[in-house]
């Protein structure tokens, strides 16, 4: 290996570290506000990047009528928890978010899709399609579940990552698809060639950085999310719901991973199950940050980039494996380091 | 008496078999002082966190002629009801301004929350260390910042855990005095204590709780001059006893 390539399996690397930082990131937001580890995260990309695929093509996506049954689900899932407080405003509000906003989007869908109205109206749609996904499986299979074990939250967690596969392999069918780049230009940077595809994707990662910071340092939004995380009794006494802290952090990360999914469309063909691997390699990342530190995370991504890239030169038949295995050193590290952590409450 | 605002009609908690507050009942009325006494494990922590929902109870509860019984910890808390747990329960790697802030999460959609201004005006040692990590205070700044905070949300009702727990005496003292100023503002208080002797020097009405049963009750002055409650709670035992955090937490 000469130093051409060693840079080029680099840019490799860190095009698809930022990547899996995002998934790493919402990782540790679902699990430290929730205390779910949420496997199905991966699901998330693999529809998002589908998504766009299909509206590229001019067909309504068939993540369309998943939304709006998990709409549905998720309005009576709703009533079911509020029964005692809940008044008609209450439910006026419960059917605008759970009912008519995904009316809407499948409207806005329905009419857009046969038009093929230019990527960046596309890519909108996708977003505006997956991410109140987010909230909706939060309603329908983990509120339920909130005073559960970590344990118990995991297996659901796996229950819900099955039945959206499978749901995937439904409504997408069994052919991968592929998106166009979202940029075709292209710079020379030394001996590389940098593509405006993978500067879009590592400027789009740090923007949600940068917007992830904001949102917890600066709105009280973002610091109740927090506070949930730190202190869940503190939060509710509050008036923190750990409902409304959960489904947020939900729809946070369907949000990113739907953005995830955008941009990893153009660079390999994306089916029904692909998300599981990508999601596993961004929760390789968020287990070496102790699915607590933001940085550390998002950092461990790109390593867990490099690594890859690296090893798909190498020894490309033990990629995976090589990657999986990153994992055991931290673990051991980690677990002599520290104090076995105790299963809250 | 004037009309309760909170009531409470045998009240009951168990945990698994063992019944920890057993047909408690009692009332606040508005603007009033109303402490709850008793010895280490006669129910006081429990009876506070099953009338803030934390901990389900058997019996009706009302706030304000409101039915409370199968409301969640949140919705009491839209009410205006507002609970400083015995262990304080900050956002201990927050700083002490962003704590304070959450105080008032209640009132982000309209406003009308606590003022900053003039909780710092309060609370001058919080100016001092607001942007230090709640996690660094000392003991008597940590149970200011629980006070701040929960006054932050503008209770109506505001329910005290042992706020004495582990301080100073000067700074019990300190924190008597701004609980029975809060009374004079206007907010209904209800003070569970171990430390008899400050909390009846400042409320205007007391039970006694033993064995989860509601044993005693009178205005302070009677429960002050009671022989019962003399002998067995403003002796020895209205002393700090250090080993009870770990008991009652």
């Amino acid at each position: 290996m000469d130093a051409t390539i060693l840079l080029l399996l680099l840019q490799d690397g860190v095009v698809n570290g930022a990547i899996y930082a995002l998934i790493a990131l919402s990782l540790v937001l679902v699990f430290t506000v929730t205390r779910v580890i949420l496997i199905p995260q991966g699901e998330f990309v693999a529809y998002g990047a589908l998504t766009l695929a299909s509206l590229e093509a001019g067909t309504l996506p068939g993540t369309v009528p998943l939304l709006l049954g998990l709409g549905g689900l998720a309005f009576l899932a709703d009533c079911a928890e509020g029964r005692h407080t809940l008044d008609g405003r209450g439910l006026l509000r419960l059917a605008l978010r759970d009912l008519a906003l995904p009316a809407l989007v499948a409207a806005a869908a329905w009419i857009l899709a046969p038009t093929k109205p230019g990527l960046a109206v596309e890519i909108l749609l996708t977003l505006a399609i997956v991410t109140p996904m987010g909230g909706f499986l939060h309603a329908v299979a983990f509120r339920p579940l909130a005073h559960a074990s970590v344990l118990v939250l995991l297996i659901a967690s796996v229950g819900v990552h099955l039945a959206l596969t499978g749901l995937g392999l439904v409504f997408f069918g069994a052919e991968g698809s592929r998106t166009p780049p979202l940029s075709e230009a292209s710079f020379p940077a030394g001996p590389l060639l940098v593509s405006g595809q993978s500067l879009w994707m590592i400027g789009l990662t740090l923007a949600i950085i940068v917007a992830l910071w904001l949102f917890f340092s600066r709105t009280l939004l973002g610091k109740a999310l927090i506070a949930t995380a730190v202190n869940r009794l503190g939060a509710r006494l509050m008036g923190i719901a750990p409902s409304l802290a959960g489904r947020l952090s939900f729809s946070v990360a369907a949000f990113i991973g739907a953005l995830s999914g955008v941009l990893i469309a153009p660079l390999t063909t994306v089916y029904y199950d692909t998300g599981f691997l990508i999601g596993l390699k961004g929760f390789v990342a968020a287990i070496i940050g102790g699915l607590a530190s933001y940085p550390a995370a998002a950092a461990a991504a790109i390593l867990v980039g490099i690594i890859e890239s690296v090893a798909s030169f190498e020894a490309s038949a033990f990629k995976e494996v090589i990657v999986f295995m990153a994992i055991i050193p931290v673990l051991l590290w980690r677990s002599l380091r520290s104090a076995p952590v105790e299963d809250e409450e | 008496m004037t009309v309760p605002m909170l009531e409470a009609h045998a009240v009951s908690v168990a945990y698994g078999k063992v019944e920890a507050v057993r047909g408690v009942s009692l009332s606040v009325a508005p603007g009033r002082l109303v402490t709850v006494l008793g010895a280490n494990g006669a129910g006081k922590t429990t009876l506070l966190n099953a009338l803030m929902g934390v901990l389900p109870a058997k019996g009706t509860l009302r706030f304000e002629g409101r039915d409370l019984t199968r409301l969640p910890v949140e919705a009491r808390v839209a009410l205006g009801l507002s609970l400083i747990p015995e262990r304080r329960e900050l956002f201990s790697t927050m700083t002490v301004e962003d704590n304070l802030k959450l105080g008032a999460f209640r009132f982000r959609t309209t406003g009308g929350g606590g003022d900053l201004g003039e909780i710092y005006r309060l609370f001058p040692r919080l100016a001092e260390r607001r942007r230090q990590q709640a996690g660094t205070l000392s003991g008597g700044e940590r149970q200011m910042l629980a006070m701040a905070r929960a006054l932050m949300g503008r209770p109506r009702l505001l329910m005290l855990d042992e706020p004495s727990l582990g301080l100073a005496p000067l700074i019990v003292a300190e924190v008597m005095r701004t609980v029975a100023r809060l009374r004079d503002e206007g907010v209904a208080i209800l003070l569970v204590e171990q430390n008899a002797r400050a909390a009846l020097r400042i409320a205007d009405h007391g039970y006694v709780l033993d064995g989860g049963r509601v044993v005693l009750e009178g205005d302070s002055r009677t429960l002050q001059a009671d022989a019962r409650v003399a002998e067995t709670y403003l002796g020895s035992l209205g002393a700090e006893t250090p080993d009870r955090a770990a008991a009652t937490g």
